[in-house]
């Protein structure tokens, strides 16, 4: 319900760490100011990155009634921005600075119908959700997908638990996801929650909108980290503030800017506000729109991108990785 | 449990609790807006009659969406910008984007329209169950007729429960209407249960006060003579207090049941938490005689109104006393032992809630 967003900070203690799933750890906090966490909150963490304290965002998996416990679960992403390979690091004992469980994401209560959609480690965002409708006795399905069952974090237990109400795709044993049958079975009482990829959450939009279902009752978070391409390096011009930055596969357009002493205004940083955008007036390469922001049609335009979390890269074929002089270079005006 | 909790001054209020939002007639297709256990509620009715109520401050920049209008079929419109929420307070329109964002959303609260009221639910949603809604079914039932208004009343929620559950103040507070020596002097028998108190009060042989004698000769025209008086108070958490209360004709067998040789009112009462240091309190009176006259109904409800605005004077300057007085504390008498079982209700209530307060 509350639509909690002020961050209260605090201290935590790692209580638990264990490996759930390949390349992923559960960790298991106890707070300084224990707060319940509701279906769909997250929490906001300062992760240390070449001894330099970044804020990131995780999904609360589980916590006890009251708080005092507070579980999340991390990914360690191959192509890591540094957050995910630091919380591989820490361990039972450790202290971070957490806040209390944030909420942009809320389950409502009392619709006829839930489509819970799970995207790998988005699962984290969603399990909480599943238990909740669970307990409500609610009309919902919880879809899981994945690459490989290994790769998926709580399968058994989500298994276990939903029982004929829990549905498994996963790509390497040849059950991938259909879409289009995806949203066969739902209509305009339904509300449908996914959290995943920017690919998976891009196509159930899209049929979503084809299929004419009704916007709001499509809920989905994202934090801005996936995209349609793997990220490269790539070059930025700001002809105005006579600038030319590089921006390595680990940081945002946004933060290599500023790290250039480029004065940006920005808010949200996960591609949801549209003020970090900015007018490109040259490109070479193809700009991998990662926010949410824009509608499919100003994607395509190409005019406009989202610094926070957007990225450009060479070409839409891999094979030209590692090609040098591929390399993108984008021209943009700044504000 | 510490002694201290239970005789705080000002008690939290529960929130996963059912609290009476407005009359049914107050909601409307215009958006109004109350306080309510500390937040700011706007309250409207969808195009199919359905009451809604959203959390009052726009996502945006919190303007007050009360101010707003009712757009489409669900929608409520903020007044400043025209971001468009439906009842589920979710944002279906965006200025100047083509998208929405994700994060668009205000708090919707359950709400349950009953016993001509609209119930609203402040605590987790999930756990808004309407079964929980409490019994007032006396304001809709066809055997009773009857009227209540609002008070607003400037104290602690818990300062009116005090006040209903332990009736002897009437003696000295309603003097003129509904007071009499005999409510002091008189025994009570105080029982409980889960989340209810119980208690019950009968008065033999006295005579009627100027407020019952009025009801008796309604019902028997040129009444004379002694009666049998009761009070029985029923306490529903959070805060609903039903009193079941009448006189009979004196030896008539009104104790052992027979209450036909009487008159037979329930007070309603349902107060809702708006601060802590204020409240709205719903009330109603009704009654199961000459259910079709409109000017009894509306004679009781103006007369009750007068008695219980003694009552709103006294609960106010209660308040202004324990402000002015931080450094004392409550002392507990014989008389308030129902107040002190409803005190230990809500206290284990927001022990389970985690949010107890000591004050």
């Amino acid at each position: 319900m509350a639509v909690s967003q002020t961050q209260v900070w605090q201290s935590a203690t790692v209580v638990e760490v264990s490996e759930i799933a390949r390349d992923i750890k559960r960790i298991v906090f106890a707070p300084e100011l224990p707060v319940k966490a509701e279906p769909g909150s997250h929490i906001d963490l300062l992760v240390q990155i070449d001894g330099e304290d970044v804020q990131r965002s995780y999904s609360v998996v589980d916590s006890s009634e009251d708080g005092s416990r507070i579980a999340i679960s991390v990914f360690k992403a191959p192509l890591s921005r540094g957050g995910s390979e630091f919380m591989h690091t820490v361990s039972v004992g450790d202290s971070l600075r957490i806040t209390q469980p944030l909420q942009n994401f809320p389950l409502r209560v009392g619709a006829q119908k839930y489509v819970l959609l799970a995207g790998g480690i988005g699962v984290t965002a969603i399990a909480n959700m599943a238990r909740v409708l669970k307990r409500l006795k609610a009309d919902y399905t919880l879809v899981f997908v994945g690459r490989s069952r290994e790769a998926m974090a709580y399968f058994a237990e989500l298994e276990a638990e939903h029982g004929e109400r829990f549905q498994a795709h996963i790509d390497d044993e040849g059950t991938s996801l259909s879409v289009a049958e995806l949203l066969n079975d739902v209509d305009l009482n339904t509300e449908l929650y996914m959290c995943g990829p920017i690919r998976l959450m891009d196509a159930v939009r899209r049929a979503w909108i084809e299929r004419e279902l009704d916007l709001p009752n499509l809920r989905y978070e994202t934090f801005g980290n996936s995209g349609w391409y793997d990220p490269e390096e790539f070059i930025v011009r700001v002809p105005k503030l006579n600038l030319e930055v590089r921006v390595p596969t680990d940081r945002s357009m946004l933060e290599a800017l500023e790290d250039a002493g480029a004065d940006m205004m920005f808010d949200c940083r996960k591609g949801e506000c549209g003020l970090c955008e900015v007018r490109i007036t040259e490109l070479t390469g193809i700009i991998d729109h990662r926010d949410v922001f824009y509608s499919e049609r100003q994607q395509r335009l190409n005019q406009k991108m989202n610094c926070c979390v957007s990225r450009v890269v060479g070409s839409a074929d891999k094979a030209s990785e590692g090609a040098s002089a591929q390399r993108a270079v984008v021209t943009i005006e700044s504000s | 449990m510490s002694t201290n909790t239970v005789t705080a001054k000002i008690l939290p209020h529960p929130l996963n609790a059912w609290y009476v939002a407005a009359w049914d007639h107050e909601v409307t297709r215009k958006p109004m807006s109350r306080r309510i256990a500390n937040r700011p509620v706007a309250l409207y009715r969808t195009e199919d009659g359905r009451a809604v109520a959203l959390a009052d401050a726009c996502w945006h920049r919190l303007a007050p969406l009360s101010q707003g209008k009712v757009v489409g079929k669900d929608g409520l419109q903020c007044p400043y910008h025209g971001i468009v929420y439906n009842s589920a307070g979710r944002c279906i329109s965006m200025p100047a984007q083509e998208t929405i964002n994700p994060s668009a959303i205000v708090p919707s609260f359950p709400v349950v329209e009953r016993y001509r009221y609209v119930w609203i639910w402040m605590g987790d949603p999930t756990l808004a169950d309407p079964d929980l809604v409490p019994d007032m079914s006396q304001m809709t039932s066809e055997e009773w007729a009857g009227d209540g208004l609002t008070i607003h009343a400037d104290c602690n929620y818990q300062l009116i429960l005090d006040n209903l559950m332990d009736l002897t103040h009437e003696e000295f507070v309603h003097s003129s209407s509904i007071g009499q020596d005999e409510l002091s002097e008189s025994d009570f028998v105080v029982t409980h249960e889960g989340n209810r108190v119980t208690v019950t009060r009968w008065m033999h042989n006295i005579d009627a006060p100027p407020f019952w004698l009025k009801n008796m000769r309604d019902k028997f025209p040129g009444f004379e003579g002694k009666v049998d008086r009761w009070q029985i108070i029923h306490f529903e958490a959070p805060s609903t207090i039903r009193i079941d209360v009448g006189v009979a004709k004196a030896g008539t067998g009104a104790p052992q049941g027979d209450r036909s040789q009487g008159v037979n009112g329930y007070v309603m009462n349902t107060i809702t938490p708006e601060t802590d240091r204020s409240s709205h309190y719903f009330w109603a009176f009704m009654r199961n005689y000459r259910l079709d006259s409109q000017l009894i109904t509306t004679q009781l409800r103006d007369g009750v109104h007068g008695v219980f605005a003694e009552d709103e004077a006294m609960l106010q300057a209660q308040q202004a006393a324990i402000d002015a007085n931080p450094d004392y504390q409550f002392y507990n008498l014989n008389i308030d032992s129902g107040g002190m079982w409803v005190r230990r209700i809500l206290t284990a209530m927001l022990e389970a809630e985690g949010r107890l307060v000591a004050s």
